[in-house]
């Protein structure tokens, strides 16, 4: 039984570095600010589940699991919250998001 | 492995700095400090300060850029370019420097029990903690007991920094009191925030008082607590506008908790003449000692909590009431 | 090789990956993206590395994080959207 957990949480932690690093090279490498937005925000919550999720499957029955479902259930409030507040600030300060991708075909108008 | 991890996030925390420096727009040295404060915290944990981790974090995650935005909203978000070259500063930041780095050659090896500061007074701290006081935390102890005069001292340095923080931005000229900016309204058309901000406020506020009444057994105490509580209050001043905060909790009731906090804690002391021991010995407060020394801290915690919220909440609304006019 | 090290080690490149887009922007909102995108990565990082060391009463610092860290990003919006309605209606007395 410990052993599943142990390969379980394994799976977790490694799914959610994987997803962690995927955000961070997206947030760095894609063209806008919009499309730099998305990787990273989406891939945030997905990480923070997985990783908080393997670390619970290693917690067992304790405090630190009812800290870390709290941890959880927080982050996943707030950290979309925050992803919209920087959204809307960028949009009411007037950055329009880029849609010149799709008429041109992929070419980027500069 | 540890050591290697707190090397990789000093050297990020150095180009941090250095950008922050060198950041011409104050928004964007504002975010750069964000970043600064938080790998300040992690460092922190990692050197095993927990204490001092949690101060970070519940005074850099909200309130700093809080307070800071509320300072830009009144200056403009460039700096002033720097005209005149200030050669003496080079030779005095160099020589000074230079005489850090020298310094630092005898500085004991990191974690090494025979350095000075672990053969000082620690170990009797650490060995008198458990008879005296009798709580797990020795931090606490040691803050809130055995050095209870400096943690006086602390409470009215921010209970004076409040003040001169009011007097300043309540000076206003008589002739600029029309008003250009529509009243405040908050996040109050934005549905999202509002919505997981109620939801979180509660916690926020219950965490608050955790950090509070928990300081005896893990991290925390009242300086920390303080904050966060301020914290949530700011979260609901931002949700719901500066007018409806300010009717919810008035002003003269931060006031009253900034003096109230760091009243109590001076009281605290006063009682410990009273009843016939030293100031601030809380040994007499009870007829068992340590029950005593237990209260005393209870009290002087409060004390600490209370005034660092009222202040906090004191300094963003000066801010805000200032951005207003 | 230890399974927290492999994600402490996700976590730090990552990172100074929003290191480098904070340090290089273009605009604000890029800067105040990878503060966004830090916090939450320093949430896991405090989280992960309580487990490494085995001290799991600290969670308490990676919850204040949790908890907290998205005020300062309202008040970014809040200050955003006074700043357009002072900039809007001094248009408009114009």
């Amino acid at each position: 039984m410990n052993q599943v957990l142990d390969v379980l949480s394994w799976v977790l932690l490694s799914c959610g570095g994987f997803f962690i690093l995927v955000g961070g090279i997206g947030a760095l490498r894609m063209p806008s600010f919009y499309t730099r937005m998305h990787a990273a925000s989406v891939t945030d919550t997905m990480a923070s589940f997985l990783v908080i999720g393997g670390l619970i499957l290693q917690a067992g029955w304790s405090l630190a699991t009812v800290k870390l479902v709290a941890i959880i259930l927080f982050l996943m409030l707030t950290s979309p919250t925050s992803s919209y507040a920087v959204a809307n600030a960028a949009l009411l300060s007037g950055m329009k998001p880029d849609t010149k991708f799709k008429a041109n075909k992929g070419g980027r108008e500069s | 492995m540890t050591i290697l991890f707190a090397v990789f996030l000093l050297s990020l925390l150095v180009i941090i700095a250095v950008a922050i420096i060198r950041a011409e727009n104050l928004f964007v040295a504002l975010m750069l400090t964000t970043i600064f404060s938080l790998l300040m915290a992690t460092n922190f944990f990692i050197l095993d300060a927990a204490d001092v981790a949690l101060t970070e974090a519940a005074i850099g995650a909200g309130i700093t850029t809080v307070i800071f935005l509320g300072a830009l909203a009144l200056t403009s978000e460039h700096e002033k370019p720097f005209v005149a070259v200030p050669w003496l500063a080079l030779p005095v930041v160099a020589v000074t420097a230079a005489l850090l780095i020298f310094a630092s050659f005898d500085n004991p090896r990191l974690g090494d029990p025979e350095a000075p500061i672990h053969q000082h007074v620690v170990p009797w701290y650490l060995e008198q903690t458990p008879k005296l006081v009798d709580i797990p935390n020795v931090v606490t102890a040691i803050l809130g007991s055995f050095r209870a005069f400096d943690t006086l001292g602390e409470v009215f340095v921010i209970f004076a920094a409040c003040i001169g923080v009011l007097f300043l931005l309540s000076a206003r000229k008589p002739s600029e009191t029309r008003c250009t900016a529509p009243a405040s309204v908050g996040l109050s058309q934005h549905l999202i925030p509002k919505v997981a901000g109620r939801f979180i406020l509660p916690f926020i506020i219950l965490f608050g008082f955790y950090v509070q009444f928990h300081g005896d057994f893990g991290p925390g105490g009242g300086f920390q607590a303080g904050a966060i509580v301020a914290t949530g209050l700011i979260l609901f001043a931002l949700l719901e506008g500066e007018e409806r905060a300010l009717r919810a909790f008035p002003r003269w009731i931060m006031m009253a908790m900034a003096a109230g906090g760091a009243l109590l804690y001076a009281l605290v002391g006063v009682a410990g003449i009273a009843m016939g021991g030293k100031f601030l010995d809380y040994s007499v407060l009870s007829s068992d000692p340590i029950a005593g020394q237990h209260l005393g801290i209870l009290l002087i915690e409060a004390g600490v909590g209370i005034t660092v919220c009222g202040s906090l909440l004191l300094i963003f609304h000066a801010f805000a009431a200032r951005e207003s006019f | 090789m230890n399974m927290y090290t492999i994600v402490l080690i996700a976590i730090l490149v990552t990172m100074v990956l929003a290191v480098v887009r904070a340090l290089r922007g273009p605009s604000v909102y890029d800067r105040v993206l990878a503060v966004n995108m830090f916090g939450t990565k320093t949430v896991l990082f405090l989280s992960v590395v309580a487990f490494l060391s085995g001290r799991r009463d600290f969670l308490d610092l990676a919850l204040t994080y949790a908890l907290i860290n998205f005020v300062g990003v309202l008040a970014i919006l809040v200050f955003v959207q006074r700043r357009f309605s002072v900039a809007s209606s001094a248009k408009s007395e114009d």
